[in-house]
């Protein structure tokens, strides 16, 4: 009768020992991977490598810095910019994704992935427009809080307490997004990129 | 060559050719390209920031406005007071059928308007005849409160400017001495501080001042309707002024707009349940037969492998 595996080695066996490292950081791709449909996925992680780090910048300064400081204007026009090209390309590389029907080939994991990161993504959108401090988010604010109470949510998350908002916008979804972002592109690698659509070959 | 095009299991890992691909060139390279995108566009056109609104600058600018509120909350007849759940008990909510979704957490979030937003923040002023006045309301029994607080709106209203009435039958009760107290304290900004610091010293739950706000007959819905932002103009996935706001919910809002959920009294509940339900289809449309064929009955993919389905003819 064999020993029991020890924890720490069902965990290696289960991810490092499964990957070579040119599985990780490839250098190569297939030759079928020559659109420019393939940037607009690492142009949207690009994006939240912005956000996180103007989002930081905000943090540090405090959440009034930016209504009285014009370098803190510009580092929140930053941040607002960076999250409308962040949806943008995000949107983009969706519908490339469903053009190619990416999910093909044992890859429903990484679609479903990659929906639930807009869901995030949205949630995070939603509660950082909640925390700026001014009319548009107060409006947004009194709006909002009806669609979650008719739902029963407003009771856990309130719209109209701006700390509450504040710390899972700042504190929770980058990590719940970052997490879900990691675990798709882990998705991508292990996968491989879809090839193209093949009669006889796809089902 | 052409065997590996056209008989390759996409579930396999990939034996056909190979081209050089640099991911961490990529990254980096699209990691600039945005911060300049992101750079010119803050640089060129900024960020939106119209100033918060206070029950000091409601209360300024629109008194009438402000005063009719405080008589509503009074009598009962806001938005807040008949709200119900998560703060109060005061309706049913809505429900989606024999759901009654609303009201499955309960009152987690007490409000009483009356008391929470006009009665309890005049404890604090020392003015002797406010505070008879405020002794007055309490000892009442509801229904008094009721008939003064209706009686006294009802005068506001053919009078829509004023901010304080004579009471010359008596029919008004401490009413008047209240709203008018309220007022001033608003002006002087002291009630958005009674209102923000009621429950902790730190001010970071705005939940009462703004309940108090959204209950505004016009000066709130005018400012924001001004700015594109009401329900019926797709205010959900506006911004104030021109920039681009939450572009994402365009079809959150979409469903406002259109019946049946525009007249609905149920909207909320109706719009918010459609959009988990096509979030779930979205989500598992790999597995749904019909869906999942669109791609191949439109066949977008040999623009995108334009190159490759090329070489595969050839």
């Amino acid at each position: 009768m064999s020993k029991p595996k020890m924890w720490t080695t069902r965990v290696r066996e289960a991810t490092l020992e499964k990957y070579e490292p040119t599985d990780i950081l490839p250098d190569t791709q297939p030759a079928y991977v020559a659109s420019w449909i393939y940037v607009f996925g690492v142009a949207t992680i690009a994006c939240f490598v912005m956000l996180v780090a103007t989002g930081l910048w905000l943090s540090f300064e405090g959440p009034a810095w930016w209504h009285t400081s014009s370098v803190g204007h510009y580092a929140n026009s930053l941040h607002l910019w960076s999250v409308e090209l962040f949806f943008v390309f995000m949107v983009v590389h969706l519908w490339g994704k469903f053009w190619m029907a990416a999910w093909r080939g044992k890859r429903t994991s990484t679609w479903v992935t990659g929906v639930i990161a807009f869901m995030a993504s949205i949630i995070t959108g939603f509660t950082g427009y909640l925390i700026q401090g001014n009319f548009d988010s107060q409006w947004i604010a009194t709006q909002a809080k009806d669609g979650f109470n008719a739902m029963g949510i407003g009771a856990y998350f309130n719209p109209l307490n701006t700390g509450q908002a504040m710390l899972i916008h700042v504190a929770l979804m980058p990590l719940v997004l970052g997490g879900i972002v990691v675990w798709h592109v882990i998705l991508v690698r292990k996968r491989g990129v879809v090839p193209p659509i093949e009669a006889g070959a796809d089902e | 060559m052409t065997r590996a095009l056209s008989k390759h299991d996409p579930a396999k890992k990939w034996s056909g050719p190979t081209r050089p691909y640099d991911l961490i060139k990529e990254f980096v390279i699209a990691l600039v390209v945005v911060a300049i995108l992101a750079g010119g566009l803050a640089a060129v056109f900024s960020s939106p920031d119209d100033p918060a609104l206070t029950l000091k600058s409601w209360s300024t600018a629109d008194p009438a406005d402000f005063v009719q509120t405080s008589v509503g909350e009074l009598a009962g007849t806001t938005t807040s007071a008949g709200y119900g759940a998560p703060y109060n008990t005061a309706a049913e909510g809505q429900v989606l059928g024999p759901l009654k979704l609303q009201k499955w957490a309960g009152v987690r979030i007490p409000i009483n308007p009356a008391k929470d937003f006009v009665i309890s923040p005049l404890l604090i002023l020392p003015d002797a005849a406010v505070k008879q006045a405020v002794n007055e309301w309490n000892v009442a029994t509801a229904d008094a409160q009721t008939k003064w607080a209706t009686a006294y709106a009802d005068a506001l209203a053919k009078s829509p400017k004023s901010t304080s009435l004579d009471d010359a039958a008596g029919a008004y009760g401490p009413v008047p001495t209240i709203t008018t107290a309220l007022l001033n304290m608003a002006q002087t900004g002291a009630l958005d501080g009674a209102l923000t610091t009621s429950d902790t010293p730190l001010p970071t739950n705005f939940t009462k001042p703004m309940l108090f706000i959204a209950d505004s007959g016009t000066y709130f819905p005018d400012l924001a309707s001004a700015q594109h932002l009401s329900g019926d103009q797709w205010g959900v996935m506006n911004e104030t002024g021109s920039w681009p706001g939450q572009s994402w919910l365009w079809l959150f809002s979409f469903f406002y707009q259109v019946e049946p959920f525009k007249s609905s009294e149920n909207a909320d509940t109706q719009v918010m349940s459609l959009l988990g339900l096509l979030t779930l289809l979205l989500m598992f449309l790999p597995l749904i037969p019909l869906l999942r064929r669109i791609p191949y009955r439109i066949p977008i993919h040999r623009l995108i492998w334009r190159d490759w389905y090329r070489r595969k003819k050839a």
